[in-house]
């Protein structure tokens, strides 16, 4: 699972700010829902299966827009860089 | 316990531009129906994409613009521009109104004749005449404008060969303070040639020199250029009075009255800065009111314009295809429409909406046509609802030079209805088939079969 950069401020409506770039940026209620799974640490598979029982999607549309979600994320530089070590 | 209704996940950066101070609304909403019929219906019926036309916007807009002349001039008559949009339907809704027809190659003669409207009420412009247009137009009496010498010269040869009078004009150019000037159909007025012209064809004694016409431009967004050319069209039909005592019926200012389009690039929406037709009937009245004819000679004022008249009543709709990311992180949105249905997407930032709320989640997205074309591109940058695959759009104000200019390529042109003044649909042109297409083919013996 990608993991949230540490210095990244989320606040509880939303509203994100990254201190390094000093951009902002703004989640829907689900991105947020999302973010906050993964900062606590939960599996795709546990995250995927909290959501598809709350929300009316299947599992094919949910992975579809859960990895474009991350990509963006990764697109603005809000996860943390992955290394091999 | 029951579901909530999933919404995509997203994320945007907040930009903290220049705020405008107009402030114009970025949010999207929804257009579901047209003349009372969901157009989520009318794609189940009849396929995606369709083009949808309504009768009741053509009809309104018409009456709107002919108030607006009619009230400020005794003599108005509108000839429908076939070239805008020649589906038979089309036309014969304008018809229908009391609009002649203004066409401008043999082919749109041809439609217009055999849709009924009688030869005196199809005036024939355009550079492209051939002999037998000429022939078949001067035989019906219709109202040939002239656009250069060579044709003025065919001209006087069939009338002499067929022993008839042709009823013409002459279409002028002229500089009327816009930039393109367009200089390349017909005669120049500041250089003299179209007083030359006219007093060839008042010397040639076997033509009716019945009109002055002229067509200044495509898209004009200023009225002031229309009065401009009202003056000087106004000046030659005085002298003509005054040198030769020849009255003219009618003085045809052609079209060009821009759509409430927003051009590319342009700042502000059209629907803000589009003038109005009673702004175009007062700057083209008045110049003829003041002008020196004398009052009981006052020619019929004749209007062209297309553009204007259809752009509103027509629809675009259809379905989204995918979405993918690009190289940069922004959006992107395929839909199943492309540059090959929507020629105008070059000219204008359409106004693409989703059919149904969606969210009000906005993303900057690139909406492309399914070609396989890099310059497919429907929307370069729009802010837009996030629309997921099978979803449907409508694009609006499409109703000119779409269906006229559209090509078949790569896919088959699709169908096209119209809604009646009940709001009932009428398929008004078949979507094309593979047969549609290879009707027109022949294969030579050698090439009909091949081992692979």
């Amino acid at each position: 699972m990608p993991k949230i950069r540490k210095n990244i401020a989320i606040s509880e409506s939303g509203f994100v700010f990254d201190p390094l770039s000093g951009e902002s940026y703004s989640l829907n209620p689900l991105g947020l829902e999302i973010i906050h799974l993964i900062k606590n640490g939960q599996s795709y598979e546990d995250l995927s299966e909290v959501l598809l029982a709350k929300y009316e999607v299947d599992q094919e549309t949910f992975d579809r827009y859960f990895y474009d979600f991350v990509a963006t994320l990764k697109q603005f530089n809000l996860l943390e860089v992955e290394t091999d070590a | 316990m029951e579901k909530l209704p999933f919404e995509r996940p997203t994320i945007q950066k907040i930009s903290a531009g220049i705020p405008s101070k107009h402030g114009i609304s970025r949010k999207l909403e929804p257009l579901s129906h047209i003349d009372g019929l969901s157009i989520k219906s009318l794609i189940n019926d009849y396929g995606s994409p369709l083009f949808i036309l309504s009768e009741s916007s053509i009809r309104k807009t018409y009456k709107e613009a002919y108030r607006a002349f009619s009230s400020r001039y005794p003599n108005v008559q509108f000839a429908w521009s076939y070239k805008t949009n020649y589906l038979n339907a089309v036309c014969n809704v304008f018809h229908q109104e009391g609009a002649w027809a203004e066409v401008v190659s043999g082919f749109e003669y041809d439609k217009a004749a055999a849709n009924g409207v009688p030869g005196e009420s199809i005036i024939f412009n355009g550079p492209d005449k051939s002999k037998e247009n000429l022939r078949k137009a001067i035989q019906n009496s219709s109202l040939i404008h002239i656009d250069h010498f060579d044709e003025l010269y065919e001209i006087i040869h069939l009338s002499r060969e067929m022993d008839e009078r042709p009823k013409v004009a002459i279409r002028i150019n002229m500089d009327v303070g816009i930039y393109p000037k367009w200089d390349r159909f017909g005669f120049n007025f500041e250089n003299g040639e179209a007083w030359d012209a006219l007093n060839r064809i008042k010397a040639s004694k076997n033509l009716d020199l019945i009109g002055l016409h002229t067509h200044i431009g495509t898209y004009m967004m200023t009225t002031q250029a229309y009065k401009i050319a009202a003056s000087k069209l106004a000046q030659l039909a005085v002298s003509l009075e005054k040198k030769h005592g020849h009255v003219i019926q009618y003085i045809d200012i052609g079209g060009g009255f821009a759509s409430k389009n927003t051009l590319r690039g342009a700042y502000y929406p059209g629907t803000d800065t589009t003038p109005s037709f009673d702004d175009f009937a007062e700057a083209i009245t008045s110049a003829l009111m003041s002008s020196e004819i004398k009052p009981d000679h006052l020619p019929m004022l004749i209007l062209e314009t297309g553009r204007a008249l259809i752009d509103d009543a027509g629809y675009l709709a259809g379905t989204v295809l995918a979405n993918k990311r690009l190289s940069d992180g922004r959006r992107a949105t395929i839909i199943d429409t492309g540059v090959n249905l929507l020629f105008t997407a070059f000219w204008y930032e359409h106004d693409i909406r989703p059919i149904e709320p969606i969210s009000d989640q906005m993303e900057d997205t690139t909406i492309y046509g399914p070609l396989c074309m890099n310059i497919d591109v429907i929307r370069g940058n729009v802010m837009f609802p996030l629309l997921k695959k099978g979803d449907h759009y409508v694009v609006r104000r499409v109703g000119a030079y779409n269906t006229t200019q559209w090509m078949q390529f790569i896919n088959l042109r699709p169908q096209i209805v119209m809604l009646d003044m009940k709001g009932k649909a009428h398929l008004v042109r078949k979507g094309e088939t593979l047969d549609t297409i290879n009707s027109q083919e022949i294969t030579p013996e050698h090439l009909q079969n091949f081992n692979l």
